[in-house]
């Protein structure tokens, strides 16, 4: 249910992956998701696909652990290619009935559609189940700072982040916590039509604001106390270096792009 | 005198199972909660007594056991469940917390309306709820999120006592208070149970509270259930509570201590009324020897 969530989930280890500078984990996973659209044959979407089962074998993660990031995603992928099979007439025509056509173009597409996106999405989970949500936001913190020229205040938003990231659990435990005592006073969230049930859940969303205010103000309270007064002049205890192995990662990725780039040329386009 | 409002057999509960993060949080639990008793259970942080309570209401559904209330499997019907939250009444820790309505007195109606009662018997419950927790009339139209974290502690428990129910639970009731606080929420369970002739579970890891209320003490050590008796009982293992990591009552530590040095003191003492009757025999005794 509501734990199923594995938005910033990060999965420890200590794999090439896992050590990798973020700020190249994120160049490269942006890279991979302009790549794999670029892709437009199947030899390209399939030196894609080696790539990312390559980078999750490394990174040791388990499979499951894909598996449970990609069930929510599901219908999407399965509405994308039942309407590619159904829309694209091209090729020759396997089954055809009334206004149903059914052509090998359109499988093929179909197909293609599905692993890009499977693609898209393991290759995105990678990111976050080997990098600390900490690790993330410093990283978008210092890809961003360029930015500071404009007067963007990219601390500020990068420290929202990660603060926002950090009371995702607590805030769903509480959600937890306050449905239950709501339950033990009888609330029903389980009967009831659509409008019954919104207002079934202010009971829980009441209590839960509250608590996220009363949060928010002993944080700050906390955050004051130590002195932080925002990002100008505060210096890090973890400083970020570039290693050889993400100048390795990113040649890598250079290659097959370049090679994406050549397959797409030499061997025509299919989609 | 076995009547058993509440009962679990073999109650056990698994969190996680089948994965890397499987917990057993109670095992084999077996108790028979005496009707018209006031039970205190008691145990570590992480022991199980939260699971337990949880499993008391249906909130949780044991791995294995069951609990029968009224000598019935709560689980019987599944789609009576609300009807055995409305007979057991379980407050949880920090209930404070779950405050969510306009008034105090539509907050503490929340639970009899949910059991469908009639407005003039809702409008009755609130009143006298209200005076067992020792709030008075002009609280009912003020803001729960106005009054102080005492007062709102008191307001979210007369929400679990208006429900009346047969049972009524309470997790860590005096968690976050001060002396004078904690005083009185015990003094106010105390009289509710008194008054009522319900039955009522507190949930402590202080043993002081617990022995000052409590006819029976149930004991949860690593998940399992390691004394159910009377306070007497109980307190004759003072010895294997410290074992367990617990803190006794003051005045039991210092009947072991006096009996270390060769005292003789035959009864465990727990409150310092009895100390004062048992240690003034003894002093009697070696002086007429």
């Amino acid at each position: 249910m509501i734990s199923d969530i594995t938005i910033g989930q990060y999965y420890g280890g200590s794999s090439a992956v896992h050590r990798l500078d973020p700020r190249v984990k994120i160049i490269l996973t942006t890279l991979f998701i302009v790549i794999i659209f670029l892709c437009k044959n199947f030899l390209s979407l399939a030196a894609m696909f080696v790539l990312t089962a390559a980078s999750i074998l490394i990174s040791r993660v388990p499979f499951r652990m894909f598996f449970k990031s990609l069930k929510p995603i599901l219908p999407i992928i399965l509405l994308t290619a039942v309407l590619n099979i159904f829309y694209i007439k091209k090729g020759t025509v396997l089954w055809s009935f009334w206004i149903v056509t059914i052509t090998t173009g359109g499988l093929a597409t179909a197909f293609f559609m599905a692993v890009r996106i499977i693609c898209l999405i393991m290759c995105s989970s990678l990111l976050t189940y080997t990098t600390t949500p900490t690790d993330l936001t410093d990283a978008i913190e210092r890809l961003l700072s360029p930015l500071k020229v404009l007067h963007i205040q990219v601390h500020t938003l990068a420290m929202m982040m990660t603060l926002a990231l950090r009371f995702i659990p607590t805030l769903i435990e509480e959600i937890e916590r306050i449905t239950n005592a709501q339950k033990a006073r009888g609330a029903d969230f389980e009967s009831g039509g659509f409008l019954q049930r919104v207002k079934a859940m202010l009971p829980v969303l009441i209590p839960l604001f509250v608590s996220a205010f009363r949060r928010a103000y002993e944080l700050s309270f906390a955050m004051t106390c130590r002195c932080y007064h925002g990002g100008e002049g505060r210096t890090r205890m973890k400083q970020m270096r570039v290693h050889a192995a993400d100048f390795v990662a990113l040649a890598l990725f250079a290659v097959v792009m370049a090679g994406v780039i050549v397959l797409n040329h030499f061997f025509g386009k299919m989609i | 005198m076995t009547d058993p409002i509440l009962e679990t057999r073999n109650l056990t509960y698994t969190y996680a199972p089948k994965t890397a993060n499987e917990v057993t949080a109670i095992r084999e639990i077996s108790v028979a909660i005496e009707r018209g008793t006031l039970v205190g259970i008691i145990g570590h942080t992480g022991s199980g007594k939260s699971t337990l309570i949880e499993h008391f209401n249906g909130l949780k559904k044991a791995t294995s056991g069951v609990v029968l209330l009224d000598g019935r499997d709560i689980w019987e019907n599944k789609k009576e469940i609300r009807q055995v939250r409305f007979r057991v009444g379980v407050c949880f820790q920090y209930p404070e917390y779950q405050l969510f309505e306009e008034t105090v007195y539509k907050d503490v109606a929340f639970g009899p309306k949910n059991m469908g009662l009639s407005e003039e018997e809702i409008d009755r419950r609130v009143r006298e709820v209200l005076s067992f927790v020792g709030l008075e009339e002009r609280y009912l139209e003020l803001s729960p999120f106005d009054l102080s974290g005492g007062e709102k502690r008191r307001v979210a428990i007369a929400g679990i006592m208006a429900m009346e129910p047969q049972v009524l639970v309470l997790d860590e009731p005096c968690a976050g208070l001060d002396p004078k606080g904690r005083a009185t929420v015990l003094a106010m369970i105390e009289n509710y149970q008194k008054t009522t002739g319900s039955t009522v579970v507190v949930v402590s890891h202080s043993m002081e509270d617990i022995a000052s209320i409590a006819d029976r003490i149930l004991v949860m050590n690593k998940a399992g259930l390691a004394f159910f008796g009377t306070v007497e009982e109980v307190f004759s293992h003072a010895e294997a509570l410290v074992a367990m990591g617990l803190d006794i009552p003051q005045m039991t530590q210092l009947c072991l201590k006096l009996r270390a040095r060769g005292f003789d003191l035959p009864e465990t003492f727990y409150t310092v009324e009895q100390a004062h009757g048992a240690i003034l025999a003894c002093l009697k005794k070696e002086g007429t020897a």
